[in-house]
């Protein structure tokens, strides 16, 4: 049997789990396992700029595609780097492997140089850890992390491995499991049979029903189950700001998303509603504004891999514990069984009365925001644009603030998989390492990175990684020259004062910046050359693009939930309430 | 009110520091916690005790069930059980009435003198927690020392058994 060091047994059972791509950054600790990297061909390293970068991007090539995406780190300041892009992966369960160099075993607890007890400081923000201790345990911790990151609900594992497991020096036997076994790990996939039925009952019975559907639904792959269901019901749709894309943001039953920048005519429904039917949604306190006023005559059936979330923000009257997929295509299979019809008269009833609400006050009629004129661009209509230029068939990433709101609410989203984006952390400086993973997985498709000024500098490095390993993405820079969305809640509950949301004439010029790092910079000030550069941009395919684009500064996102309201009270605009 | 949680739990290197972790990290208090291996030594038992309500007990539960080193979890106060937990008690003791009044004591509660000092007595107590707080009341007067208290173990009464 063929005999290997741990550094090349490191690889070797990378290739063997499947990975083509590692983003990271070497160090002194990872030294034995880079060289092992530089003496094969199947497993490519892309070098980042910021190891945060690194997490980033294979956690955006992760949601591009629903494979794991892998870091590969240096021990102290290389993993503690890493920590924001694992927190932002756990936040929103996708599945990764971080591999973190360590000091050798013998130097542990030593205070050794860069020694940072990784499995320790990451133990809150990953689905799993290992530290490695024998080089022959190598290959098999490598297969359970990939095993325990994909299944049950994904999430980042860490594995840690110091300096010596990888010695060049001591070889043993490479083996890599056929299959993987854990007792104590043994995730649930199909959903309960006799709740599914009472759930089926229940939705057929429905009067005024909506479908709740968050990340699960682009998680697990799960999106023609639920268009299926939901055209066959005749049921309302919104999805969460991590669901978008799960239904067709395009689709009449679609209500657009909710929470706390949903629509008025989703969050309306919602709090209307008789049965909620909430499919991979976790009821965070985005969505749902004070739980006790939260949606007061629904029976709520939900759907989670995760016992954990269910009934845990909010009492599910009838729990699921399964996988989308499974659990909906069994309650397809039960509706098709079932005597009892739908209630065709109250749903009309009810599709009638939210049509109303969506001709009144609906995110999507022309009057709920001033359209653009001039020098006053509204970052509403650049996101309009982006999509007719992108015939919406782009990925698009973004970053975290008013930027992403308006993407979210303005790009409809056919497909799951085209809208990435920091949820449940919320990370700053996300939006550009995960178009560069988006991009690596889709190297034909537009990415395009939605931004912010503020955001743009968090992983603005990453420019330079775009050059060296050519991913040309597009980065729309909603530049309102402020931390917006901080402005925004300083508007809205401190009388407007501006503590520290603006950078008094410090922004550098993003188009030599953009041109420094090799590429296109363009700024765009006036609302009648937006179309026509944002062509130019999308048309030069093999160069990335920084547009800066100045919006108008005033400019709040609406809707916006009260707080300790309802779901339905919501601030429309500056002035007008529900 | 009081929760008795077992834990079946891999005997791994970081298995221990996930579970108290996940405590802290929600918010949970622990108060008491014990853990050894069992006779298979590649698992160990936890027995912890908590305070909360039946839907936060309900999440606690199935929070230590997700750690991926947890094989198997239960609420013993669920059930019926049986519960223990081990203390020592060193207690002040030179003349000769408080020697008798301890002894007494003692031998109320069933507990054993395991020590003795020309001014002391170590006095070991086994049941459950509400005997043990009932002990330490009935001495108290007397001049505690120092109290030493394992934290509760339990098992399930009847034939259910925690196994792999
Ligand atoms: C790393 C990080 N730090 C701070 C915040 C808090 N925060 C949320 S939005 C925001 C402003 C973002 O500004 P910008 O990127 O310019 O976007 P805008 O809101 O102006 O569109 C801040 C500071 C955050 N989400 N992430
Ligand atoms: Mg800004």
């Amino acid at each position: 049997m063929e005999l290997l060091s741990g550094g090349d047994i490191l690889i070797r059972a990378l290739k063997d789990a499947g990975v083509k791509d590692v983003w990271g950054y070497p160090g002194g600790a990872a030294l034995h396992i880079y060289d092992a990297l530089y003496r094969q061909d199947d497993v490519f390293h892309i070098l980042v700029r910021h190891e945060q970068a690194a997490v980033h991007a294979a956690d955006g090539f992760s949601r591009a595609t629903g494979e794991v995406g892998t870091a590969l780190v240096t021990s102290g300041p290389g993993a503690t780097n890493a920590i924001t892009g694992i927190a932002t992966a756990y936040m929103d369960s996708i599945p990764l492997v971080v591999i973190s160099g360590q000091v050798p075993l013998s130097k542990i607890g030593q205070d050794a140089f860069q020694e940072t007890d990784m499995v320790g400081v990451s133990r809150p923000i990953v689905k799993h850890s290992f530290l490695v201790t024998r080089t022959e345990d190598i290959a098999e911790t490598i297969a359970k992390a990939y095993y325990i990151a994909s299944t049950g609900r994904p999430g980042p594992v860490v594995v840690d491995i110091p300096k010596d497991v990888t010695d060049p020096s001591y070889k043993v036997p490479y083996h890599w499991p056929t299959e993987t076994k854990m007792r104590s790990y043994q995730p649930t996939d199909k959903g309960h049979r006799g709740q599914i039925k009472r759930a089926v009952k229940t939705l057929i019975q429905a009067k005024r029903p909506v479908i709740y559907t968050g990340g699960g639904i682009v998680i697990d792959n799960a999106s023609e189950h639920l268009i299926a269901l939901a055209q066959k019901l005749n049921f309302p749709v919104t999805n969460t700001l991590m669901g978008l894309g799960g239904y067709p943001g395009t689709d009449p039953q679609y209500l657009g998303m909710l929470g706390m920048h949903g629509t008025y005519e989703a969050n309306t429904a919602m709090h209307h509603a008789d049965v909620i039917f909430a499919v991979g949604a976790r009821f965070d306190d985005r969505v749902t504004n004070d739980l006790d006023k939260f949606c007061p005559h629904a029976t709520i059936i939900h759907i989670d891999v995760d016992p954990t979330s269910v009934s845990k923000n909010i009492e599910a009257h009838i729990p699921i514990v399964g996988t989308c997929t499974s659990v909906l295509t069994e309650m397809l299979a039960i509706a098709e069984q079932l005597a009892i019809k739908p209630d065709t008269e109250a749903l009309a009833e009810w599709w009638q009365q939210i049509n109303q609400w969506r001709a009144d006050k609906g995110i999507y009629t022309e009057s709920r925001y001033e359209p653009s004129l001039g020098t006053c661009i509204k970052p509403q209509d650049v996101i309009k644009m982006l999509y007719k230029i992108t015939n919406g068939e782009a990925i698009v990433t973004s970053d975290v603030g008013q930027h992403q709101m308006f993407a979210a609410q303005y790009y409809l989203f056919d497909k799951p998989r085209t809208w990435i984006n920091s949820g449940g952390l919320g990370t700053m400086g996300f939006g550009l390492p995960a178009a560069m993973g988006a991009k690596r997985a889709f190297p034909d498709k537009d990415v395009a990175c939605v931004t912010g000024e503020g955001s743009i500098q968090m992983c603005i490095q990453e420019l330079s990684t775009c050059t060296q390993h050519n991913l040309p993405v597009k980065i729309i820079n909603l530049n309102n020259a402020a931390l917006g969305m901080v402005r925004q809640w300083q508007d809205m509950n401190y009388s407007s004062r501006y503590s520290e949301s603006v950078y008094e004439d410090s922004l550098p010029d993003f188009v030599k910046l953009a041109e420094a790092y090799g590429h296109v910079g363009m700024k765009i000030t006036h609302i009648d050359e937006l179309e026509e550069k944002m062509r130019e941009c999308f048309a030069m395919k093999d160069r990335s693009v920084f547009m800066d684009i100045c919006v108008d500064r005033s400019e709040h996102v609406y809707p916006m939930q009260m707080p300790g309201g309802s779901m339905r009270d919501l601030w429309l605009n500056k002035t007008e309430r529900t | 009110m009081k929760r008795i949680i077992s834990i079946l739990l891999e005997n791994e290197s970081g298995a221990l520091s996930r579970v108290v972790g996940l405590f802290s990290q929600r918010g949970y208090n622990i108060d008491t916690l014990t853990v050894a291996p069992t006779d298979d030594d590649t698992l160990s038992r936890l027995t912890l005790t908590t305070q909360g309500d039946d839907q936060m007990a309900e999440q606690i539960v199935k929070q230590l069930h997700k750690l991926i080193d947890t094989i198997k979890v239960v609420d013993l106060t669920v059930g019926s059980h049986i519960e223990r937990e081990l203390m020592l008690v060193k207690l002040k003791a030179s003349d000769a009435d408080i020697r008798a009044e301890v002894k007494r004591c003692v031998e109320i509660f069933r507990g054993t003198i395991v020590d003795v000092t020309a001014s002391s007595y170590t006095v070991q107590l086994a049941g459950d927690s509400e005997k043990l707080d009932a002990f330490i009341e009935a001495v108290r007067d007397i001049g505690i020392m120092e109290v030493v208290r394992s934290g509760v173990s339990g098992i399930a009464r009847g034939d259910k058994f925690l196994r792999v």
